[in-house]
Protein backbone atom coordinates (compact mmCIF):
# COMPACT_ATOMS: atom_id res chain seq x y z
CA UNK A 1 0.00 0.00 0.00
CA UNK A 2 1.19 3.55 -0.82
CA UNK A 3 0.51 5.66 2.17
CA UNK A 4 1.73 4.61 5.89
CA UNK A 5 -0.16 2.98 8.50
CA UNK A 6 -2.66 5.44 10.07
CA UNK A 7 -5.80 5.61 12.97
CA UNK A 8 -8.92 6.86 10.99
CA UNK A 9 -11.64 8.68 12.97
CA UNK A 10 -14.55 10.08 11.39
CA UNK A 11 -16.32 11.81 14.13
CA UNK A 12 -20.05 14.07 13.78
CA UNK A 13 -19.12 16.67 15.65
CA UNK A 14 -16.40 19.64 15.37
CA UNK A 15 -15.73 19.23 19.34
CA UNK A 16 -14.99 15.41 18.73
CA UNK A 17 -12.86 16.57 15.89
CA UNK A 18 -11.08 18.83 17.77
CA UNK A 19 -10.65 16.86 21.02
CA UNK A 20 -9.13 14.06 18.88
CA UNK A 21 -6.69 16.47 17.08
CA UNK A 22 -5.20 17.54 20.82
CA UNK A 23 -3.47 13.90 20.81
CA UNK A 24 -0.49 12.89 18.95
CA UNK A 25 0.02 13.49 15.43
CA UNK A 26 -2.89 13.82 14.10
CA UNK A 27 -3.81 15.47 10.70
CA UNK A 28 -7.54 16.71 9.58
CA UNK A 29 -8.47 15.34 6.05
CA UNK A 30 -10.91 17.43 4.28
CA UNK A 31 -11.02 16.75 0.87
CA UNK A 32 -7.46 15.28 0.97
CA UNK A 33 -6.57 16.19 -2.94
CA UNK A 34 -3.28 18.04 -1.43
CA UNK A 35 -2.89 15.54 1.54
CA UNK A 36 -3.45 12.29 -0.26
CA UNK A 37 -1.06 12.75 -2.72
CA UNK A 38 1.78 13.41 0.21
CA UNK A 39 0.98 10.61 2.48
CA UNK A 40 1.04 8.57 -0.79
CA UNK A 41 4.11 9.58 -1.72
CA UNK A 42 5.07 9.12 2.48
CA UNK A 43 5.55 12.89 2.71
CA UNK A 44 3.97 12.80 6.05
CA UNK A 45 3.22 10.12 8.81
CA UNK A 46 -0.02 11.20 10.78
CA UNK A 47 -0.67 8.76 13.14
CA UNK A 48 -4.23 9.91 12.83
CA UNK A 49 -6.37 10.99 10.59
CA UNK A 50 -9.43 13.22 11.45
CA UNK A 51 -11.99 12.79 8.38
CA UNK A 52 -14.28 16.16 8.75
CA UNK A 53 -16.19 14.69 5.75
CA UNK A 54 -19.03 13.67 8.27
CA UNK A 55 -19.16 16.67 10.54
CA UNK A 56 -22.47 18.50 9.51
CA UNK A 57 -23.00 21.91 9.36
CA UNK A 58 -19.58 22.98 7.49
CA UNK A 59 -20.84 22.78 3.49
CA UNK A 60 -22.82 26.21 2.95
CA UNK A 61 -22.76 29.72 1.25
CA UNK A 62 -25.02 32.03 2.84
CA UNK A 63 -25.66 35.54 1.69
CA UNK A 64 -25.23 38.19 4.24
CA UNK A 65 -27.91 41.32 4.34
CA UNK A 66 -24.86 43.72 3.39
CA UNK A 67 -23.88 42.15 0.07
CA UNK A 68 -21.26 39.48 1.97
CA UNK A 69 -21.23 36.18 1.85
CA UNK A 70 -20.47 33.44 4.39
CA UNK A 71 -18.76 30.05 2.81
CA UNK A 72 -18.58 26.83 5.28
CA UNK A 73 -14.97 25.61 5.00
CA UNK A 74 -15.97 21.89 3.68
CA UNK A 75 -17.56 23.51 0.56
CA UNK A 76 -16.14 21.77 -2.42
CA UNK A 77 -14.55 23.80 -5.27
CA UNK A 78 -17.23 22.27 -7.89
CA UNK A 79 -20.00 24.46 -5.97
CA UNK A 80 -17.95 27.64 -5.56
CA UNK A 81 -17.62 27.45 -9.19
CA UNK A 82 -21.05 26.97 -9.78
CA UNK A 83 -22.27 29.01 -7.15
CA UNK A 84 -24.80 31.81 -8.59
CA UNK A 85 -24.11 33.80 -5.11
CA UNK A 86 -19.97 33.25 -5.91
CA UNK A 87 -21.24 34.51 -9.48
CA UNK A 88 -23.10 37.63 -8.50
CA UNK A 89 -21.01 39.05 -5.56
CA UNK A 90 -18.02 37.80 -6.89
CA UNK A 91 -17.46 37.10 -9.73
CA UNK A 92 -13.53 37.33 -9.45
CA UNK A 93 -13.60 33.73 -7.51
CA UNK A 94 -15.86 32.51 -9.99
CA UNK A 95 -13.28 33.63 -12.43
CA UNK A 96 -10.30 31.98 -10.32
CA UNK A 97 -12.13 28.75 -9.92
CA UNK A 98 -11.82 28.28 -13.40
CA UNK A 99 -8.21 27.88 -12.69
CA UNK A 100 -8.22 25.27 -9.79
CA UNK A 101 -7.33 21.71 -10.98
CA UNK A 102 -9.64 19.73 -12.96
CA UNK A 103 -13.39 18.44 -12.55
CA UNK A 104 -12.31 15.87 -10.48
CA UNK A 105 -10.39 17.54 -7.98
CA UNK A 106 -13.18 20.39 -7.88
CA UNK A 107 -16.15 17.70 -7.23
CA UNK A 108 -13.26 16.50 -3.70
CA UNK A 109 -11.35 19.44 -2.83
CA UNK A 110 -12.36 21.88 -0.77
CA UNK A 111 -11.58 26.05 0.44
CA UNK A 112 -11.02 25.31 3.55
CA UNK A 113 -8.62 22.71 3.13
CA UNK A 114 -6.99 24.98 0.40
CA UNK A 115 -6.60 27.77 2.59
CA UNK A 116 -5.41 25.48 5.35
CA UNK A 117 -2.69 23.77 3.28
CA UNK A 118 -1.26 27.09 2.26
CA UNK A 119 0.46 26.41 -1.27
CA UNK A 120 1.65 29.64 -1.96
CA UNK A 121 1.07 29.17 -6.03
CA UNK A 122 -2.77 27.85 -5.20
CA UNK A 123 -5.58 29.77 -6.31
CA UNK A 124 -8.03 30.29 -3.11
CA UNK A 125 -5.10 31.91 -0.66
CA UNK A 126 -4.77 34.64 -2.63
CA UNK A 127 -7.95 35.32 -3.75
CA UNK A 128 -8.96 35.19 0.49
CA UNK A 129 -5.97 37.84 0.66
CA UNK A 130 -7.53 39.72 -2.39
CA UNK A 131 -11.26 39.70 -1.13
CA UNK A 132 -10.38 40.85 2.42
CA UNK A 133 -11.36 37.46 3.84
CA UNK A 134 -12.12 36.81 7.68
CA UNK A 135 -11.56 33.11 8.69
CA UNK A 136 -13.28 31.42 11.69
CA UNK A 137 -11.85 28.70 13.22
CA UNK A 138 -13.28 26.89 16.36
CA UNK A 139 -10.98 29.02 18.33
CA UNK A 140 -11.13 33.16 16.91
CA UNK A 141 -11.50 34.89 14.06
CA UNK A 142 -8.04 35.50 11.76
CA UNK A 143 -7.91 38.08 9.01
CA UNK A 144 -6.47 36.15 5.63
CA UNK A 145 -3.43 38.96 6.28
CA UNK A 146 -2.44 37.28 9.07
CA UNK A 147 -3.32 33.47 8.48
CA UNK A 148 -0.38 32.68 6.30
CA UNK A 149 3.06 32.47 7.58
CA UNK A 150 5.09 30.54 4.97
CA UNK A 151 4.96 28.07 2.19
CA UNK A 152 2.06 25.26 3.42
CA UNK A 153 2.34 26.87 7.03
CA UNK A 154 -0.74 28.73 8.82
CA UNK A 155 -0.90 30.28 12.31
CA UNK A 156 -3.60 27.62 12.65
CA UNK A 157 -3.15 25.27 16.01
CA UNK A 158 -2.76 21.46 16.09
CA UNK A 159 -6.12 21.49 17.66
CA UNK A 160 -7.94 24.67 15.59
CA UNK A 161 -9.92 23.91 12.47
CA UNK A 162 -11.57 26.29 10.06
CA UNK A 163 -15.13 26.58 9.96
CA UNK A 164 -15.98 29.55 7.84
CA UNK A 165 -14.67 32.09 5.47
CA UNK A 166 -15.82 35.68 5.60
CA UNK A 167 -16.51 37.36 2.65
CA UNK A 168 -17.02 41.25 3.67
CA UNK A 169 -19.37 43.23 0.84
CA UNK A 170 -17.11 45.12 -2.18
CA UNK A 171 -17.52 48.46 -2.02
CA UNK A 172 -19.76 50.11 -5.15
CA UNK A 173 -17.96 50.33 -8.09
CA UNK A 174 -15.52 47.86 -7.57
CA UNK A 175 -13.87 46.02 -10.57
CA UNK A 176 -11.84 43.17 -10.86
CA UNK A 177 -9.09 41.07 -12.61
CA UNK A 178 -7.77 37.43 -12.88
CA UNK A 179 -5.02 36.91 -14.85
CA UNK A 180 -2.93 33.39 -14.23
CA UNK A 181 0.02 31.85 -16.44
CA UNK A 182 0.15 27.60 -15.90
CA UNK A 183 2.24 25.58 -18.29
CA UNK A 184 -0.93 23.33 -18.26
CA UNK A 185 -5.02 23.59 -17.96
CA UNK A 186 -5.38 22.81 -14.41
CA UNK A 187 -1.90 23.02 -13.66
CA UNK A 188 -0.20 25.20 -10.83
CA UNK A 189 0.22 28.46 -11.35
CA UNK A 190 3.84 29.93 -12.28
CA UNK A 191 2.45 33.01 -11.29
CA UNK A 192 -1.14 34.78 -10.83
CA UNK A 193 -2.52 38.00 -10.18
CA UNK A 194 -5.89 38.93 -8.78
CA UNK A 195 -6.77 42.53 -8.91
CA UNK A 196 -9.57 45.18 -7.42
CA UNK A 197 -9.96 48.67 -8.45
CA UNK A 198 -12.77 50.47 -6.29
CA UNK A 199 -13.46 53.85 -7.92
CA UNK A 200 -14.99 57.16 -6.50
CA UNK A 201 -15.20 59.53 -9.04
CA UNK A 202 -12.75 59.25 -11.03
CA UNK A 203 -10.35 58.67 -8.19
CA UNK A 204 -9.05 55.20 -7.02
CA UNK A 205 -10.68 54.87 -3.56
CA UNK A 206 -8.68 51.28 -3.15
CA UNK A 207 -6.76 49.18 -4.80
CA UNK A 208 -6.00 45.68 -4.01
CA UNK A 209 -3.15 43.45 -5.73
CA UNK A 210 -1.99 40.50 -4.97
CA UNK A 211 0.57 38.18 -6.56
CA UNK A 212 -0.03 34.07 -6.47
CA UNK A 213 2.95 32.00 -6.94
CA UNK A 214 5.97 34.31 -6.31
CA UNK A 215 6.50 34.50 -3.10
CA UNK A 216 6.50 32.28 0.33
CA UNK A 217 2.61 33.04 0.65
CA UNK A 218 0.10 35.23 -1.66
CA UNK A 219 1.63 38.50 -1.51
CA UNK A 220 -0.57 41.67 -2.01
CA UNK A 221 1.63 44.26 -3.18
CA UNK A 222 0.78 47.38 -1.39
CA UNK A 223 3.67 49.30 -3.38
CA UNK A 224 2.13 48.93 -6.45
CA UNK A 225 -1.42 49.82 -5.47
CA UNK A 226 -0.09 52.82 -3.64
CA UNK A 227 1.23 54.23 -7.49
CA UNK A 228 -2.04 53.45 -9.28
CA UNK A 229 -3.97 56.78 -9.49
CA UNK A 230 -5.28 56.92 -12.75
CA UNK A 231 -5.65 54.56 -15.85
CA UNK A 232 -2.37 56.22 -17.20
CA UNK A 233 -0.76 54.30 -13.94
CA UNK A 234 -1.42 51.10 -14.33
CA UNK A 235 2.11 50.63 -16.40
CA UNK A 236 3.72 51.98 -13.48
CA UNK A 237 1.88 49.69 -10.89
CA UNK A 238 2.55 47.02 -12.61
CA UNK A 239 6.21 47.28 -13.03
CA UNK A 240 6.39 48.18 -9.32
CA UNK A 241 4.47 44.57 -8.89
CA UNK A 242 7.04 43.27 -10.82
CA UNK A 243 10.28 44.44 -9.00
CA UNK A 244 8.47 43.84 -5.81
CA UNK A 245 8.60 40.18 -5.79
CA UNK A 246 11.52 38.02 -5.34
CA UNK A 247 10.16 34.81 -6.77
CA UNK A 248 12.75 31.06 -6.78
CA UNK A 249 14.19 29.82 -9.64
CA UNK A 250 12.64 26.18 -9.97
CA UNK A 251 12.60 23.26 -12.87
CA UNK A 252 9.58 24.90 -14.45
CA UNK A 253 10.56 28.83 -14.70
CA UNK A 254 13.49 30.81 -13.93
CA UNK A 255 13.07 33.53 -11.12
CA UNK A 256 12.99 36.38 -14.05
CA UNK A 257 10.92 34.79 -16.09
CA UNK A 258 8.54 34.40 -12.88
CA UNK A 259 8.90 38.02 -12.59
CA UNK A 260 8.09 39.15 -15.54
CA UNK A 261 4.92 37.44 -15.71
CA UNK A 262 4.32 39.39 -12.55
CA UNK A 263 4.67 42.57 -14.41
CA UNK A 264 2.22 41.20 -17.63
CA UNK A 265 -0.33 39.60 -15.74
CA UNK A 266 -0.67 42.57 -13.32
CA UNK A 267 -0.78 44.91 -15.91
CA UNK A 268 -3.91 42.30 -17.51
CA UNK A 269 -5.61 42.65 -14.28
CA UNK A 270 -5.56 45.99 -13.76
CA UNK A 271 -6.64 47.06 -16.85
CA UNK A 272 -9.35 44.29 -16.76
CA UNK A 273 -10.35 45.59 -12.94
CA UNK A 274 -10.17 49.25 -13.73
CA UNK A 275 -12.52 48.95 -17.24
CA UNK A 276 -15.12 46.53 -14.96
CA UNK A 277 -14.99 49.50 -12.39
CA UNK A 278 -15.54 52.14 -14.60
CA UNK A 279 -18.26 50.92 -16.36
CA UNK A 280 -22.32 52.14 -15.79
CA UNK A 281 -23.49 49.41 -13.91
CA UNK B 1 -18.53 9.02 15.40
CA UNK B 2 -16.41 5.98 13.58
CA UNK B 3 -13.30 4.87 14.20
CA UNK B 4 -10.85 2.64 12.92
CA UNK B 5 -7.43 1.37 14.42
CA UNK B 6 -4.75 1.62 12.21
CA UNK B 7 -3.02 -1.76 10.57
CA UNK B 8 -6.17 -3.72 11.19
CA UNK B 9 -8.95 -4.55 8.67
CA UNK B 10 -12.73 -2.67 9.26
CA UNK B 11 -15.58 -3.54 7.13
CA UNK B 12 -16.50 -0.99 4.55
CA UNK B 13 -19.99 -1.04 3.11
CA UNK B 14 -21.22 0.85 -0.22
CA UNK B 15 -22.71 0.31 -3.35
CA UNK B 16 -20.81 -0.40 -6.82
CA UNK B 17 -22.80 0.17 -9.46
CA UNK B 18 -25.94 -0.06 -7.94
CA UNK B 19 -24.93 -3.79 -5.96
CA UNK B 20 -24.62 -3.51 -2.48
CA UNK B 21 -20.51 -4.66 -1.11
CA UNK B 22 -19.40 -5.44 1.97
CA UNK B 23 -15.45 -5.98 2.50
CA UNK B 24 -12.82 -5.16 4.84
CA UNK B 25 -9.95 -2.64 4.37
CA UNK B 26 -7.30 -1.32 6.45
CA UNK B 27 -7.89 2.77 6.92
CA UNK B 28 -5.14 3.45 4.49
CA UNK B 29 -6.41 1.43 1.03
CA UNK B 30 -6.63 3.68 -1.27
CA UNK B 31 -10.30 3.44 -3.18
CA UNK B 32 -8.47 2.57 -6.35
CA UNK B 33 -6.58 -0.60 -4.78
CA UNK B 34 -9.62 -1.37 -2.51
CA UNK B 35 -11.54 -1.42 -6.44
CA UNK B 36 -9.21 -3.36 -8.20
CA UNK B 37 -7.64 -5.98 -5.74
CA UNK B 38 -10.61 -6.74 -3.13
CA UNK B 39 -13.48 -6.49 -5.16
CA UNK B 40 -11.65 -7.59 -8.60
CA UNK B 41 -12.78 -4.15 -10.95
CA UNK B 42 -10.45 -3.85 -13.11
CA UNK B 43 -11.98 -1.37 -14.94
CA UNK B 44 -10.45 1.30 -12.91
CA UNK B 45 -6.84 1.46 -13.85
CA UNK B 46 -4.26 2.82 -11.65
CA UNK B 47 -1.26 5.37 -13.09
CA UNK B 48 0.00 7.71 -11.35
CA UNK B 49 -1.42 7.04 -7.96
CA UNK B 50 -1.32 10.86 -7.11
CA UNK B 51 -4.00 12.71 -8.51
CA UNK B 52 -2.39 13.85 -12.27
CA UNK B 53 -3.24 11.46 -14.59
CA UNK B 54 -7.32 11.06 -14.18
CA UNK B 55 -6.64 6.94 -15.27
CA UNK B 56 -8.84 6.14 -12.02
CA UNK B 57 -11.35 8.55 -12.02
CA UNK B 58 -14.70 7.24 -10.42
CA UNK B 59 -18.32 8.48 -9.73
CA UNK B 60 -18.87 9.35 -5.93
CA UNK B 61 -22.23 10.12 -5.55
CA UNK B 62 -22.26 11.09 -9.08
CA UNK B 63 -19.20 13.37 -8.87
CA UNK B 64 -16.15 12.15 -10.59
CA UNK B 65 -13.44 11.51 -8.21
CA UNK B 66 -9.99 10.16 -8.34
CA UNK B 67 -9.92 6.97 -6.64
CA UNK B 68 -6.40 7.49 -5.15
CA UNK B 69 -7.35 10.22 -3.57
CA UNK B 70 -10.10 8.52 -1.07
CA UNK B 71 -9.59 5.56 1.45
CA UNK B 72 -11.93 3.16 0.79
CA UNK B 73 -13.12 4.40 4.37
CA UNK B 74 -14.03 7.17 3.38
CA UNK B 75 -16.71 5.60 0.66
CA UNK B 76 -18.72 3.72 3.57
CA UNK B 77 -22.61 4.52 2.95
CA UNK B 78 -21.62 6.18 -0.80
CA UNK B 79 -22.97 4.85 -4.56
CA UNK B 80 -20.06 4.21 -6.44
CA UNK B 81 -19.70 4.27 -10.66
CA UNK B 82 -16.93 2.62 -12.35
CA UNK B 83 -16.79 2.13 -16.04
CA UNK B 84 -17.99 -1.55 -15.73
CA UNK B 85 -21.72 0.08 -14.85
CA UNK B 86 -21.69 2.33 -17.60
CA UNK B 87 -23.10 -0.26 -20.41
CA UNK B 88 -26.63 -1.20 -20.67
CA UNK B 89 -28.18 -4.76 -21.24
CA UNK B 90 -28.44 -3.74 -25.32
CA UNK B 91 -24.61 -3.39 -25.34
CA UNK B 92 -22.34 0.31 -25.22
CA UNK B 93 -23.94 3.54 -23.87
CA UNK B 94 -23.94 6.31 -26.06
CA UNK B 95 -20.79 7.55 -24.65
CA UNK B 96 -18.71 4.11 -25.19
CA UNK B 97 -20.31 3.58 -28.33
CA UNK B 98 -18.89 6.65 -29.57
CA UNK B 99 -15.36 6.51 -28.42
CA UNK B 100 -15.58 3.86 -30.35
CA UNK B 101 -16.94 4.57 -33.46
CA UNK B 102 -14.53 7.92 -33.04
CA UNK B 103 -11.49 5.82 -32.42
CA UNK B 104 -11.41 8.18 -28.81
CA UNK B 105 -8.83 5.14 -27.71
CA UNK B 106 -5.90 3.06 -28.51
CA UNK B 107 -3.94 1.28 -25.75
CA UNK B 108 -7.32 2.04 -23.68
CA UNK B 109 -5.71 2.84 -20.39
CA UNK B 110 -7.40 6.16 -19.57
CA UNK B 111 -10.19 5.28 -21.44
CA UNK B 112 -12.39 4.16 -18.03
CA UNK B 113 -11.75 7.72 -16.40
CA UNK B 114 -12.34 9.83 -19.22
CA UNK B 115 -15.73 8.18 -19.51
CA UNK B 116 -16.44 8.67 -15.92
CA UNK B 117 -15.98 12.16 -16.00
CA UNK B 118 -17.97 12.78 -19.21
CA UNK B 119 -20.59 11.00 -18.05
CA UNK B 120 -20.78 13.32 -14.91
CA UNK B 121 -20.24 16.50 -17.24
CA UNK B 122 -23.06 14.38 -19.50
CA UNK B 123 -25.54 14.13 -16.46
CA UNK B 124 -24.93 17.56 -15.41
CA UNK B 125 -24.45 19.86 -18.50
CA UNK B 126 -25.67 17.45 -21.84
CA UNK B 127 -25.17 20.79 -23.88
CA UNK B 128 -21.64 21.52 -22.96
CA UNK B 129 -19.56 22.78 -25.72
CA UNK B 130 -16.12 21.85 -27.22
CA UNK B 131 -14.37 24.45 -24.91
CA UNK B 132 -16.21 23.18 -21.66
CA UNK B 133 -15.67 19.18 -23.05
CA UNK B 134 -11.38 19.82 -23.43
CA UNK B 135 -11.36 21.75 -20.24
CA UNK B 136 -13.07 18.56 -18.28
CA UNK B 137 -10.61 16.11 -20.63
CA UNK B 138 -7.15 18.63 -19.63
CA UNK B 139 -7.82 16.61 -16.37
CA UNK B 140 -6.63 13.25 -17.96
CA UNK B 141 -3.64 12.02 -19.65
CA UNK B 142 -3.87 10.10 -22.93
CA UNK B 143 -0.52 9.00 -24.63
CA UNK B 144 -1.69 7.36 -27.40
CA UNK B 145 -4.93 9.64 -29.50
CA UNK B 146 -4.09 13.24 -29.67
CA UNK B 147 -6.92 13.87 -27.86
CA UNK B 148 -8.84 14.68 -31.14
CA UNK B 149 -10.92 11.53 -31.57
CA UNK B 150 -11.66 11.64 -27.88
CA UNK B 151 -13.20 15.42 -28.50
CA UNK B 152 -14.89 14.55 -31.72
CA UNK B 153 -16.46 11.02 -29.38
CA UNK B 154 -17.68 13.60 -26.76
CA UNK B 155 -18.90 16.51 -29.30
CA UNK B 156 -21.33 13.22 -31.03
CA UNK B 157 -23.09 12.94 -27.74
CA UNK B 158 -23.13 16.63 -26.11
CA UNK B 159 -26.19 18.69 -27.17
CA UNK B 160 -28.24 15.43 -28.89
CA UNK B 161 -31.04 15.43 -25.85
Amino acid sequence: MKPPAFEYLAPRSLEQAVAALADGEAKVIAGGQSLVPMLNFRLLAPSLLVDINRIPGLDFIEADDDGGLRIGALTRHYTLETSILVQERFPVLRAAMAHVAHLAIRNRGTIGGSLCHGDPAAELPGLALLLDAQLKTTQRTVAAVDFFESALSTVLADDEILTEIQLPAPTPRTGWGFEEFARRSGDFALAAVGATVSLSGDAVAEARIVVIGAHDTPLRVSAAEALLTDRASIAAAAAAARDAVSPNDDLHASADYRRHLVGVLTRRALTAAWQRAAAPS
Amino acid sequence: MRYLEAGKRHTVRFTLNGRAVEREAEPRLLLSDFLRQHLGAFGTHVGCEHGSCGACTVRVDGKAVRACLLYAAQVEGKAIETVEGLATPDGLNALQAAMQKHHGLQCGFCTPGILMSLSQLHAEEPDADEARIRDVLSGHICRCTGYHGIVQAALDVFGKD
